[in-house]
């Protein structure tokens, strides 16, 4: 019984127990169900969203870039088909014996072999792998016809920005490149890997039409990153073309001419609304490089070239005007009531206090009035007013020509130029004003640097005595697949048409007068002849030995030593259209020079006349004809 | 009390079919259902294929039902006489993983023995329980209170625990610590002793850490602040949490849990399998199994209850116990409540030795139900056979 005592005893102690640690357990999974509670209700939304985030991945899709096409339609930079052969580790079974097979198909080189050996075992086995970009028609066709023993390998199809143009719109056009720190602006597209951007030219100033809106593509993913399938898709917006005001055909034609210097540059102007029909710079270079990626070596050879192919001199390259300048101390002397009648004499040389100021013409110019002094080109005639009137009435007069200031072109990189006043030269060389200095900036020379822009647009606004601002962009396509070109309008300059006229005569006589400076380029076709005015601008001071030596021909001098050659001139000359600017580096004579080089470019101008045949405007698309 | 020695009588000689009658088929019924919801679940996890985990644990399910019911016919005193033999048995294979164990999860956990991959440890809980059952039963309750008579049972609780950690498995040890704990608790032993031990456990956890591998200091670390470390050792917990968060109420729907099935979740067939449960059938369903498990172990509780005899009585609360801290330190660590330390959810979870462990023990549960009026002496049961 003792035992019996004992298990009922240990009976009592155990049940009281037991129930305690039931008790216990219990209290433990009330703590479990709290912590479930908090999750699953509490907690919940939190979670779910946690959840959303680790299922879908957001994929952002590149716009097509907008297309750039000159006034015509004509296509100066389009997106082209890139084909890209990959790899992928998953769908074939020995990633070696593929290359191999691939090799005999097309040519693979042995550091592209061992590249992708690397990467396909550094990426996930589903992840595509490029193992050549850019194949050519031919390649693609040979590993589609073999796909069946190139198991795992596919063709990916990008695109890759293609100008048709070339070198001949490099410095219109720009190019695109890709992305860099600094141009991260939190546009998800940027941090793209591949994605290209505007960095020059046209393909700046409008990167972010031509750009587009970002598509977006929610895939659902699982923790490897591998793509279960797309949840939803919206395709963004394609970016918008643009439409230039270039002529094309005007364009390679421009180009080609300025090929016969070493460096040069030309604008050509519709001098009614200020399109620009051609913009031209040589050297050039090849803007698809950009696209491609620069070796360090190509790029220090584009850097180094004392022709610096890079600038576009037609806007960033700033030049002693000559005596291009002349039409502008003329109005300025005519404003401030030196008339037409009055003359100088010109012995071939001007004494000013000790310095002696030489015309070009060493025998002088005898008696010179105003239209003398724009024909022959008198360096005294202007040596005579300038002293009269002063640099500052000058200045004023060149400003409102355009010169001394950005014109204002829609494209990046413009320069401004210099137009000297008294001022200026006490704010930026710190010395007053030399009377001497105003002769010399009488006849574009000293101070004055002008860009061949800014001396097309002075030759529309000489030519029309309105205030003419160039353009490059005619529009881009909206939605509704048209552009709206509204004609600017364009206000007077205030110059009287009696004063215009007297030039308009002086410039008609340089190229239409048998002793005009550049009758020799003058434009014979009826009715197309133009109007002009040469210009020769020194780069360096001609000694008093070298002129006694009588060794200033330029022909005897080194390139970088010789003159300046520039040529402005409209055209026809007594309903004028088309204005053109052209500096020749280092070219020489204006005349002999410039003037021939701005005849044929005239000429062939308005044998084209661009500005007499309808522009390009965009149709709406035709079904089934996708652009 | 004549009923109790006329049932006591009865029972000596019970015979096959009347153990078999004696079954308490609502819990093999309640056993088979919580199986039923680790094989859906197993299911899902195959991404709507019975293949490959569903389908071979219901093989070995199987397997562990009729051993099951087989341990649950045999009779209670032979388990009673072969309990340190067991355990000794189940120590020796301990020692044996430790030499000739091979290296599975960064710890010497398995024995390979061709046919089945053992793993001692597992056998260990319930061995360690049947032992200390039979110590128990035969020490009186006035023994209880002397402290030299919980020497012996306190060394054969260190003597694996000690082995297991040094596999190292912290889940194990802790599980055998406590079930045998809760077997001490019931047998009598007094609470200040509880007392003592607590408090020299807590002075030993600075020890205690400088043996943990850098492993187990890691998950520590990380179960203290999971969001430290989203892509290293916190990444399964975050993962998990986000699982069950995800699911709220009601779940997002039988194979439609997108943490499972695009395997953010870690584990989903074996440890973190609660959590998958829980992100398809949201609240509902996790208090639904655990609903399930509740009643098991109320079931082991009420057997305990019902006993006559002191060894089945702590046998059953043993195995009880042991059944609960499985579900419990499962469940507990999936929602980040406790470190990370690899114990399956019983029954549930993919896997053989631990479904096996869990069945024999229940098993055990059901024979003590079975033999509930057999009668064994404090000194043993030969003399009554």
């Amino acid at each position: 019984m003792a035992q019996n005592h004992d298990d009922s005893s240990k009976s009592k102690t155990f049940s009281r127990r037991a129930l305690f640690l039931a008790g216990g357990q219990a209290l433990l999974f009330s703590t479990l169900a709290g912590r479930m509670y908090y999750l699953q209700i509490v907690k919940s939304d939190t979670y779910k969203t946690l959840a959303e985030d680790n299922r879908v991945n957001l994929r952002v899709l590149p716009p097509p870039r907008g297309r750039i096409l000159d006034r015509f339609g004509v296509e100066l930079a389009v997106n082209e088909q890139n084909y890209r052969l990959v790899l992928v580790r998953e769908q074939t079974r020995d990633v070696e014996a593929t290359l191999d097979s691939l090799g005999s198909v097309i040519s693979l080189s042995e550091h592209d072999f061992k590249r992708v050996l690397r990467e396909v075992k550094r990426k996930r086995a589903f992840v595509p792998v490029t193992v050549r970009d850019n194949l050519s028609w031919e390649e693609v066709s040979k590993i589609s016809v073999n796909a069946a023993d190139l198991p795992g390998a596919s063709i990916e199809v990008g695109q890759t920005r293609s100008y048709p143009y070339g070198s001949a719109m490099a410095h219109t056009l720009g190019y695109v490149a890709a992305v860099s720190e600094r141009d991260l602006t939190g546009d998800p597209l940027l941090e793209l890997p591949g994605f290209r951007i505007g960095k020059n030219g046209m393909e700046k100033q409008h990167d972010l039409v031509l750009r587009g809106k970002q598509g977006n593509s929610h895939l659902e993913v699982n923790a490897y990153g591998r793509v279960i399938r797309e949840l939803s898709r919206d395709e963004g917006e394609p970016g918008r073309d643009a439409v230039l005001t270039i002529d094309a055909g005007l364009q390679t034609f421009v180009q080609q001419r300025l090929m016969s210097e070493q460096s040069a540059a030309a604008v050509v102007m519709d001098i009614k609304n200020g399109d620009i029909l051609s913009l031209s710079s040589v050297p050039s270079y090849d803007p698809s490089a950009f696209n491609r990626g620069l070796s360090t070596r190509e790029w220090n050879g584009l850097i180094k070239d004392h022709l610096s192919p890079l600038t576009n001199k037609a806007i960033a390259g700033t030049f002693a005007p000559g005596s291009t300048f002349k039409m502008i101390v003329a109005l300025a002397a005519l404003k401030e009531g030196i008339g037409p009648q009055h003359s100088v004499f010109c012995p071939g040389s001007m004494r000013l206090g000790n310095a002696k100021f030489h015309c070009w013409k060493r025998g002088g110019h005898g008696w010179v009035d105003l239209n003398g002094g724009i024909k022959y080109s008198c360096d005294v005639y202007f040596y005579d007013v300038a002293r009269r009137i002063g640099v500052d009435k000058i200045a004023a007069m060149a400003n409102r020509f355009g010169l001394g200031q950005p014109v204002g072109v829609d494209l990046p990189g413009e320069r401004s130029g210099v137009v000297p006043t008294k001022a200026w030269k006490l704010a930026n060389i710190g010395e007053p004003w030399q009377g001497g200095e105003t002769l010399i900036a009488a006849i574009g020379q000293g101070f004055v640097l002008s860009t061949p822009l800014q001396l097309a647009t002075m030759t529309a606004r000489l030519a029309t005595g309105l205030k003419i601002t160039p353009r490059l962009t005619r529009g881009f396509n909206d939605e509704a697949g048209g552009i709206a070109v509204p004609e600017p309008q364009f206000e007077s300059m205030g110059i009287p048409a009696e004063h215009l006229r007297l030039v308009h005569n002086a410039m008609d006589a340089v190229t239409n007068n048998r002793r005009g400076t550049a009758y020799k380029a003058r434009i014979e076709q009826e009715g197309w002849e133009m109007a002009g005015k040469t210009g020769t601008s020194q780069v360096r001071r001609i000694t008093l030995a070298e002129r006694a030596a009588g060794v200033f021909k330029n022909e005897d001098l080194p390139w970088r030593r010789r003159d300046h050659a520039l040529f402005v001139g409209y055209a026809p000359v007594h309903n004028p259209r088309y204005a053109c600017a052209v500096i020749v580096e280092h070219g020489g004579g204006g005349s002999s020079t410039a003037a021939p080089i701005v005849r044929d470019i005239l000429t062939e101008t308005q044998r084209r006349d661009p500005a007499g045949v309808p522009a390009f405007q965009f149709q709406a698309p035709a079904p089934g004809q996708e652009t | 009390m004549p009923g109790r020695f006329s049932s006591m009588s009865q029972n000596t000689g019970l015979t096959l079919g009347q153990k078999v009658w004696s079954i308490n088929w609502g819990m093999v019924f309640l056993i088979i259902l919580i199986f039923s919801v680790g094989f859906a679940m197993l299911f899902s996890a195959g991404n709507g294929n019975v293949n490959p985990w569903a389908s071979r644990q219901a093989v070995r399910f199987g397997g562990g039902l009729l051993l099951m019911l087989t341990v649950a016919l045999i009779d209670i005193r032979l388990w009673f006489r072969y309990s340190y033999a067991l355990y000794f048995i189940a120590l020796f294979l301990l020692v044996a993983v430790e030499v000739m164990g091979t290296v599975g999860m960064g710890a010497q956990r398995w024995i390979d023995l061709k046919v089945i991959q053992l793993q001692p440890s597992e056998v260990m809980k319930v061995c360690l329980i049947l032992a200390l059952a039979r110590y128990f039963n035969g020490v009186s309750v006035e023994d209880i209170g002397r402290p030299t008579y919980l020497l012996i049972p306190l060394t054969l609780i260190a003597a694996p625990s000690a082995l297991v950690l040094k596999q190292p498995d912290l889940g194990t040890t802790v599980m055998l610590v406590m079930a045998a704990g809760a077997v001490f608790f019931c047998a009598g032993v007094r609470l200040w002793k509880f007392a003592i031990v607590g408090a020299a456990g807590l002075a030993a956890i600075p020890i205690g850490w400088q043996l943990l591998h850098e492993y187990q200091k890691a998950r520590v670390m990380t179960f203290m602040n999971p969001e430290t470390d989203p892509l290293g050792t916190g990444y399964h917990i975050m993962q998990a949490m986000i699982a069950l968060g995800s699911g709220g109420m009601f779940g997002k729907g039988f194979l439609l849990g997108s943490q499972s099935h695009l395997n953010f979740l870690p584990e989903k067939q074996t440890d973190f399998i609660f959590t998958m449960l829980a992100e398809e059938f949201g609240m509902v369903g996790g208090l639904g199994l655990m609903g399930l498990y509740i009643l098991l172990i109320i079931y082991g509780i009420a057997i305990s209850l019902r006993a006559r005899n002191q060894f089945g009585r702590l046998l059953a609360i043993g195995l009880t116990t042991n059944l609960f801290l499985y579900v419990f330190i499962n469940i507990a660590m999936v929602m980040g409540l406790i470190p990370v330390v690899g114990v399956p959810l019983p029954l549930i979870s993919y896997g053989g030795t631990a479904m096996l462990t869990v069945m024999v023990g229940l098993g055990l549960v059901i024979s003590v139900y079975v033999h509930r009026d057999t009668f064994i002496s404090r000194r043993g049961v030969t003399e009554e056979l």
